[in-house]
């Protein structure tokens, strides 16, 4: 599983208001906090905090100086995204994220050849989120042929189905995991699929439980990545215990430790 | 019309630890010569995929006391030297080529000679002093009186990175702790169960052991004993190292002339099975046999008893690694 930490967004106050006063403390703690739980990649998001290009070097810089984590630079914004590539230190990249829109793409996915780094396809198009499956299939199919013909490899390939609250969209979930599915199919081996974990379970009480529950079922239908809350421990040991009963790990008496020291390397 | 053959070769993520047995002068220890095994980052031999560094390598066993129920065909070649461990390693290093020793405590057993750890003290140094090879130091299985002669022994021998076994998931604290202490490197064995290969790692770990000081003995069986089940536990092992299970990336030892030399095609002699043909050739035969088994299987250390196994099997290491013919 390859767990992409949520919590470097500036949507959350402390990571918002350390961005505009450029402190620091903040946001390395939140990186050594989600890189000892397991983080594969640092999602870096300014949110709604900053548009500027300038306070997205700075973040991944002040990132760079406390973990080796790779980063993935999260924005819609491309002169926030270049910025952000050009702050970075050689480490790992994922690029979050293109859509199936033909100018995303053009801009995109020739910065991910250029820095040599993942990139993240988030099926939607010209007309926004798809509500169905064949959509969210099509948009990713186009995602995955541009990367593929400009030659990124399916290992460096993320596409993301879109999952919605499901308090308010409560029939998208299941479109998703047939999406999934569907993803799967693109090629052998299949590119990596990944969601936004948290979406799901937004303004539900049992937020949480939604989310860790989801996400073992995505598992199941083969997700392999997931942008999540990688302090919930709950969420990564039920991840440990559905790689198991998915035989992609070798039991073991304490095989929830074993599944943390891989995650942690 | 030409047909494009897809690409089939595997390429693994990560691969098995490497680990150096033995320290020389320089490294703290008395030894010549040290032994590097581990590091694949394939299945075994699969040169056409990835690499195998180090070549598998040949223990042989000595015992502390004389191995007076090993069956005459691997007994008498040691016959003038089993009364001495030193004289014994002497003659396996210098004429049969160990590329290391293994010492069993076999006389420490309490059910036997019920040697004191002082007199395993005193077998070890014997060896240390007359071969310059890294060593294998084997408890005699009884798991309270290896507890009480390996704190001496791994103090006695402190220095020279030996190989100490073995540790199981209901005796591992002691040991653990000497191998920490004293710099020695660990045997984890587990009984034929892939989940507890794993569980007795973690278990390590978890007092502090690192994984890379490792080396797994995941129970031997000889040809015709289930060598099969062992064969698929040692090569699922080595396939969950490659894809990155921490916990399963060890070198593997197998334990072949004990299991060996208690089979009957290894011990019958011709006369109570004429049809099996020259007692003096099959036990060899059979060693070697299950050898090149679990060669195959991934084993990066392997204990045997008989010369001309011995010899075979380096000689087939040789021709798998790409040498000789």
């Amino acid at each position: 599983m390859i767990f992409i930490g949520e919590r470097i967004n500036g949507s959350f106050k402390d990571i918002g208001r350390a961005i505009l006063e450029k402190e620091k403390k903040p946001v390395q703690d939140w990186a050594k906090k989600q890189k000892e739980r397991g983080a594969t990649y640092l999602d870096v998001n300014m949110g709604a905090a900053s548009r500027n290009p300038d306070d997205q070097a700075w973040l991944v810089k002040t990132i760079q100086e406390a973990v080796p984590t790779p980063l993935s630079i999260d924005s819609t914004n491309i002169e926030v995204i270049k910025a952000g590539l050009a702050a970075t230190d050689g480490r790992p990249m994922l690029i979050n994220s293109t859509t199936a829109e033909e100018k995303k793409l053009d801009q995109l996915i020739p910065l991910a050849v250029e820095y040599n780094t993942s990139i993240m396809g988030v099926a939607m198009d010209e007309e926004g989120s798809p509500q169905n499956v064949d959509r969210r299939v099509e948009n990713g199919a186009r995602i995955f042929a541009a990367a593929t013909e400009a030659g990124i490899p399916e290992e460096k390939i993320f596409l993301d189905p879109i999952l919605m609250p499901l308090k308010f969209m409560q029939d998208q979930a299941e479109k998703v995991l047939e999406t999934i599915q569907q993803y799967t199919m693109l090629s052998d081996p299949p590119p990596h699929i990944s969601v936004g974990l948290s979406n799901l379970g937004s303004k539900a009480v049992d937020r949480n439980l939604i989310n860790r529950t989801f996400l073992v079922m995505a598992i199941a239908f083969g997700l392999d990545a997931s942008i999540c809350d990688v302090m919930d421990e709950e969420l990564i040991s039920a991840v440990a215990t559905a790689e198991l009963i998915l035989n992609k790990e070798i039991y073991s008496d304490s095989y929830l430790k074993a599944f943390r020291m891989k995650t942690f390397a | 019309m030409a047909v494009k053959i897809p690409e089939m070769k595997q390429k693994w993520p990560h691969k098995a630890n490497t680990i150096t047995i033995g320290a020389t002068q320089e490294e703290g220890g008395t030894r010549t010569s040290t032994i590097t095994v581990g590091g694949e980052t394939a299945l075994p031999f699969y040169h056409f995929e990835g690499e195998m560094p180090h070549p598998p390598v040949v223990a042989i066993e000595v015992w502390d006391i004389p191995p007076d129920d090993w069956p005459d065909p691997v007994r008498e070649p040691f016959e003038e030297v089993s009364n001495d461990p030193g004289e014994w390693a002497r003659k396996c290093v210098e004429e049969y080529g160990a590329d290391l020793i293994c010492l069993r405590l076999k006389g420490c057993d309490p059910h036997g000679a019920n040697h004191s750890p002082e007199d395993a003290v005193q077998a070890a140094q014997r060896i240390l002093k007359s071969v310059g090879v890294p060593l294998i130091v084997w408890g005699c299985g009884n798991d309270e009186k290896d507890n009480d002669v390996f704190p001496q022994l791994a103090e006695a021998v402190s220095g020279e990175n030996c190989l100490l076994g073995t540790i199981k998931q209901d005796n591992y604290k002691t040991l653990t702790a000497l191998c920490t202490a004293y710099g020695h490197k660990l045997i984890a064995e587990s009984p034929v169960d892939i989940n507890i290969a794993k569980q007795v790692n973690i278990l390590a770990l978890d007092a502090g052991f690192p994984l890379e000081n490792i080396v797994i003995y995941p129970t031997s069986g000889a040809l015709g004993y289930g060598i099969e089940y062992v064969y698929s536990i040692m090569e699922r092992t080595r396939i969950g190292g490659l894809r990155g299970d921490q916990a399963m990336a060890m070198p593997i030892l197998c334990d072949i002339g004990i299991e060996v030399w208690k089979t009957k095609e290894a011990r019958a002699t011709q006369e109570e099975i004429p049809e099996w043909g020259d007692a003096s050739k099959r036990g060899s035969l059979w060693e070697a046999t299950t050898a090149y088994v679990y060669l195959l299987a991934g084993a990066d250390v392997l204990i045997l008893r008989h010369p001309e196994a011995v010899q075979a099997v380096q000689t087939v290491i040789k021709k798998l690694m790409g040498g000789g013919s």
